[in-house]
């Protein structure tokens, strides 16, 4: 007993924070502003307006992953090989921003991005026509992932540097060359770093709303924008929650995806 | 200890935990769900009053005072816009006692009972407020009793001189190609489709479903040149120059229009919002007294004039409006011309099913 009692702030936090918000969007969710039994704030899901941002949000979520990958994958290999002096420092760099309050950063990006911002300053120095940046879908993406990189270099790089010297030695002596090792040894170690990267930006990233408003100027409507709306302006508690069921099993179900084929993966890998 | 001893133990270890884990579920629903967790309910403190007013407006200082002269505590909350307002107020976790919103949301919080009436005969500077705007609140609080204004304005296009050489004066400039990605729309529902509406000589309280859809659909046409929908931070585009047209209230654009001097504000000959913001006391409210001598403070004529002069939207009150110099009188920005303001009109409530339907025509026009 004694240690359980330990627990108990977690069980306080967890049941007055997750388990009775998430019931509480359950009843919401499958009740009609009447109070009766209906599903169709869930069936709401078909209708064209809400489908349509549903893809909007996938698309720039995985956008935003895939984009995070690429930069992340290289840079947290070479920093595991620990052999630059700088390395640190460049982890450094990309753990500071996390300090900071992340709406201030993105109005930091909007300084930037602005007809009047610093970037379209710099083409005009060089005579460079300016560009619209700000207010698109490729603003938005920005933002997305400018706050959530570090979620997936930090996995990642945690992943390459547990990774035994010994096995990639091994594999050498073995008379793998570096591309062989690369592909049949450190690809498959590093996975699982890599799969919590993609879960640590995908799912922020989907349900994504604020970038939209800011650096979207709200005419890109993501699927979080819709339940925002319809708890926020429309009153309308019961669809914004079915609307936040039908996205939380879809998490669910991406995430289920994910973890087969990690676990997959990771019988490859052993032997 | 035996065997048989332990894994009793163990076995009502477990269950005391989940007796315990249980409990502590329950007695956090209860807690939830009668909202002590509220400190507005808890405080039977007679000599409080909880006001509810829109960011940034209200000259704080005044708040002091008031407290210094009547001895009574403000607890003093924001909010962004009248639905986030309603969201929280509705959501019964603090009981205010003074509230301060737009007009059509006092509409809908008298018609769902949720506003009572204010004993303004009592009130000492009650008087001070020009008979002008209390016909002009009777649109939606038709006896007077339920609201007192507080200050009022319009919406317009404000735009930037130096980039826009042709005359503005009607709404059709904003559907204008030649402005490509330079105009900026209001990103709350009512501004935006009022907008269409009186372009096309339509009450911006039609409940008409047509008339809505054809509203809509021009606002659909306008999308591709429309450069961002915003709402505070259009100001901020036009003074930096982002924007070079935004719709706009009226103290919104005075204070652009003092930070970029190519600015200038025009409500369109069309016609346009005439606004109110007012004091209603909430249903829910524990101090009536304290509210309404908070209500009767503001309307005392250097308190109304402090505030004039923080927020410099136009003031309902005629005490403080006979003390203005003329260049103040005359500036059509705060006090637009008669003529003008015969053709604005005041937004009503306009029923759940419109409100419904202008949710849906909104998220359609976004989703786009």
């Amino acid at each position: 007993m004694s240690r359980k009692v330990l627990t108990t702030p977690y069980i306080v936090w967890g049941a007055a924070f997750i388990i009775l918000p998430l019931f509480m969007v359950l009843y919401y969710g499958c009740t009609g502003s009447d109070g009766s039994f209906t599903l169709s704030n869930i069936t709401a899901m078909a209708d064209s307006v809400h489908y349509k941002a549903f893809w909007n949000s996938v698309w720039i979520a995985l956008a935003s992953t895939l984009i995070c990958l690429v930069i992340s994958y290289p840079l947290a290999y070479i920093l595991s090989k620990g052999k630059h002096r700088g390395s640190g420092i460049v982890i450094m760099l990309f753990i500071l921003p996390m300090w900071i309050n992340f709406l201030l950063r993105v109005l930091a990006l909007q300084v930037i991005l602005s007809k009047t911002g610093i970037l379209n300053a710099i083409l005009g120095f060089f005579g460079l026509p300016l560009q619209k940046l700000m207010y698109t879908k490729g603003a938005v993406l920005v933002g997305m992932v400018y706050d959530y990189i570090p979620f997936m270099i930090l996995p990642i790089y945690n992943a390459l540097c547990k990774i035994d010297k010994d096995v990639i030695e091994a594999a050498h002596d073995l008379g793998a060359s570096a591309r062989v090792t690369f592909q049949k040894i450190i690809i498959p170690l590093s996975l699982p770093g890599v799969i919590s990267g993609i879960i640590m930006v995908f799912i922020p990233s989907i349900s994504e709303f604020v970038v939209a408003d800011i650096l979207g100027g709200s005419k890109v409507l993501l699927f979080g924008n819709v339940i925002d709306q319809e708890f926020n302006v429309a009153n309308n508690w019961n669809l914004g929650s079915g609307l936040s069921i039908v996205l939380m099993i879809f998490i669910f179900i991406s995430m289920a995806i994910m973890n087969r084929h990690a676990s997959e993966e990771g019988d490859n890998m052993l032997w | 200890m035996n065997l048989l001893e332990k894994y009793y133990l163990q076995g009502k270890g477990k269950l005391m935990a989940g007796i315990f884990v249980l409990v502590v579920l329950l007695i956090i629903s209860t807690i939830a769900f009668t909202g002590c967790f509220s400190s507005g309910k808890k405080s039977d403190d007679k000599n409080t009053v909880t006001v509810f007013n829109y960011g940034d407006y209200i000259d704080v200082s005044v708040l002091k005072t008031f407290e210094k002269e009547t001895g009574i505590k403000v607890k003093y909350e924001e909010y962004v816009t009248p639905e986030d307002m309603y969201t929280k107020y509705k959501s019964g976790v603090i009981n205010y006692d003074v509230i301060c919103t737009s007009d059509y949301m006092v509409e809908k919080m008298m018609q769902e009972g949720e506003a009572q009436k204010i004993d303004t005969s009592s009130m000492e500077y009650y008087k001070n407020i020009d008979e002008k705007y209390l016909d002009f609140c009777k649109a939606f609080d038709p006896t007077n009793e339920y609201a007192v204004p507080y200050l009022w304005g319009t919406v317009g296009i404000l735009y930037n001189t130096k980039v826009i050489k042709e005359k503005v004066d009607s709404w059709s400039i904003l559907w204008d190609k030649k402005y490509d990605d330079q105009i900026v729309m209001q990103n709350s529902m009512r501004d935006a489709f009022m907008v269409p509406l009186k372009w096309n000589g339509i009450s911006l309280n039609t409940t008409s479903q047509k008339e809505l859809k054809q509203a809509q659909s021009l606002l659909l046409k306008q999308k591709p040149i429309v450069e961002a929908y915003l709402v505070d931070e259009a100001r901020d585009a036009m003074v930096s120059g982002d924007a070079s047209m935004a719709v706009i209230y009226s103290g919104d654009a005075t204070v652009a229009m003092e930070e970029n001097e190519d600015l200038d504000y025009v409500v369109p000959k069309e016609g346009s919002n005439v606004w109110f913001d007012c004091f209603l006391i909430p249903k829910t409210a524990e101090h009536k007294e304290a509210a309404e001598k908070f209500i009767d403070y503001m309307n005392r004529q250097d308190i109304a004039q402090k505030n004039f002069d923080y927020i410099y939207y136009g003031t309902p009150n005629k005490a403080v409006y006979d003390t203005l110099d003329d260049d103040t009188k005359e500036d059509y920005t705060i006090f637009p011309e008669e003529a003008t303001l015969d053709k604005c009109e005041v937004y009503k409530y306009l029923g759940e099913k419109t409100d419904q339907y202008y949710n849906r025509l909104w998220k359609e026009l976004k989703s786009y």
